[in-house]
């Protein structure tokens, strides 16, 4: 077999302050192939931000390595491009800027000026925001900022797209229609997208695979879940679908039965 | 509506008339009645805002003249201030040669004195501030001494630079430089420390120089910041520029009132403290407006 697209390799953390020391993550191992949609699902503090941050190369693990195409990842770069959760418009820039600002860098040798201008239009028009481009963050929707904010990140072409809890923020509403157009997005363009969720129906409606983390400290994965729905696929449909309501179960029965959040009475 | 329905109830035939005369008065009546009351409200709003001071300003004024109006009053009430010091109001450009000038021209010559310290002072005291923001060495070994000579007065500073530079105008220069710099280096240096991580990340994944991420994300994002600091700044340069000017002598706003005061001319005093206080707020709205569109808004006003 080739080498696999995205690894991660045994990897632990270990965060020191003086004379503690807690184990975040260990023995982390999985393989994602190109073009899938992964979602990671745990409980808070379970360390699923940190392996995502590894991933995206803005911190080191303390064993093993992230291998992706070959290469080990040990700094953050645009070939893994980050939807934050809160965002993270600079709020001084446009619409337009923002997008520009990731585009001029990452394609300021590759690209002409006008190929440039297209390309930020072109991916402004991918999340529906070219009609705001002139508009700064402050003067837009949360869901228009997350928008934005994925429009950043898809400019960028990354290898992986990484979400880190990209819908947490907006309301339940907003959020459907924002992974409604995030799964159009990635039916029409095939990222490999990493993402981070809290939401068992995102992670189900979304994922080709569910990753379900144990609970922190010394969190690792627990199970792997395949989500076998076919594509593409519709909210309202697989509202009665019996596979849903299958994988639904099984993240749920993961989550609250034998994983629920101990008790930290000692802690 | 009640009337129409009721004509309609009434008979259909006496509706007819009915609703051609209410139709011709309600197409007349709107853009009347608002228009009056609009121009009637926005009188209210400007008198609302217009009337307070204009009554305390009034009250004060009076209080005033009653109390320095008997013989013996060591201050001249407004009336006199006014008459005493009417030339002065009247014509601010006669230049009678020598320092014997008229109001603008002593406060263009403070103003100018100011410009130029305050300039030096934002310029050093962004990049210093930036520095100490950036680096903690830097703020380790600096932030002790800046806390300390922050709080030199400006006036304590004057002999020491009249030593050092020999000339009355480079001195004055200086004070201003001294005086306003501090709270501009400690305001840059405190929006540099308080960038959000998500920017810091964001300029790494998209990996941005070093250089880049400084005017790309360091400098606007401390925009804010620094118009705080260059606001207070402004204010303690015109705080300083009257008193070094009072000791350093020649044409400006502070040696006019001092040279009033040893020739006895206190209602020219009096107008020029008027002058001085309006020229500063004025200094203060403007900083603050340049901040305002500088900063996309995002610094308060």
């Amino acid at each position: 077999m080739t080498q696999p697209y995205l690894k991660f390799e045994q990897i632990g953390m270990r965060f020191r302050r003086g004379q503690m020391s807690t184990e975040v993550l260990r023995d982390i191992d999985l393989i994602i192939n190109k073009g899938e949609f992964v979602s990671l699902i745990g409980h808070s503090g379970c360390g699923k931000s940190t392996l995502l941050n590894i991933l995206g190369g803005l911190l080191q693990s303390t064993t093993g390595e992230v291998f992706l195409e070959g290469k080990v990842v040990d700094e953050p770069g645009p070939d893994r491009a980050i939807v934050f959760q809160n965002h993270s418009l600079l709020p001084w820039l446009t619409v337009y800027g923002n997008v520009a600002i990731a585009v001029d860098k990452v394609f300021g040798k590759t690209k002409s000026k006008e190929e440039r201008h297209d390309w930020v239009m072109h991916n402004l028009e991918l999340v529906q925001m070219a009609q705001a481009k002139d508009k700064r963050p402050h003067e837009v929707s949360g869901g228009m900022k997350q928008r934005v904010g994925i429009a950043r990140a898809l400019a960028m072409q990354p290898k992986v797209l990484l979400m880190d809890e990209p819908f947490g923020a907006l309301d339940a509403l907003t959020r459907a229609h924002l992974q409604d157009s995030v799964m159009e997005i990635h039916a029409r363009l095939g990222n490999t997208v990493m993402m981070i969720t809290h939401d068992v129906d995102e992670a189900v409606l979304l994922s080709d695979r569910v990753v379900m983390m144990t609970n922190g400290p010394s969190a690792t994965i627990g199970e792997i879940l395949e989500i076998g729905l076919p594509r593409p696929r519709r909210r309202l449909e697989l509202a009665t679908d019996a596979e849903y309501a299958r994988c639904r179960a099984a993240v749920l029965e993961f989550l609250y039965a034998r994983h629920r959040v101990p008790v930290r009475a000692a802690a | 509506m009640p009337a129409a329905s009721k004509a309609v109830a009434v008979s259909p035939a006496a509706a007819v008339p009915v609703p051609g005369a209410t139709a011709e008065i309600v197409t007349f009546r709107p853009p009347l009645r608002p228009v009056l009351e609009r121009v009637g409200e926005m009188a209210r709003h400007v008198a609302g805002i217009v009337l307070p001071p204009l009554i305390v300003i009034g009250l004060s004024l009076l209080v005033w003249q009653l109390l320095c109006s008997e013989p013996g009053a060591r201050l001249p009430p407004p009336t006199k201030v006014v008459s005493d010091a009417w030339d002065f109001i009247v014509d601010p450009f006669y230049d009678n040669g020598g320092i014997d000038k008229g109001a603008f021209w002593q406060i263009t010559k403070s103003l100018g004195r100011v410009g130029i310290g305050f300039s030096f002072a934002a310029v050093v005291g962004v990049a210093l501030g930036v520095l100490i923001g950036q680096s903690t060495w830097a703020m380790r070994g600096l932030d002790p001494i800046f806390q300390v000579l922050r709080t030199v007065p400006p006036l304590a500073w004057l002999p020491l630079s009249l030593a050092g530079f020999r000339h009355s105008d480079p001195s004055a220069l200086f004070v201003i430089f001294i005086t306003s710099i501090w709270p501009i280096i400690i305001n840059t240096s405190v929006g540099v420390r308080n960038i959000p991580q998500d920017y810091r990340n964001v300029a790494a994944v998209i990996r941005l120089s070093w250089w880049e991420v400084f005017w790309k994300i360091t400098l606007p994002a401390t925009v804010p910041y620094i118009f705080t600091g260059l606001r207070i700044g402004v204010g303690l340069s015109w705080l300083a520029i009257v008193a070094a000017e009072m000791l350093i002598g020649g044409v400006g706003i502070g040696f006019f009132i001092w040279d009033a005061w040893n020739s006895s001319r206190i209602s020219d005093i009096i107008v020029a403290l008027a002058y001085i206080g309006i020229v500063g707020f004025l200094l203060d709205k403007l900083i603050a407006t340049i901040g305002h569109f500088v900063s996309h808004g995002v610094a308060a006003q």
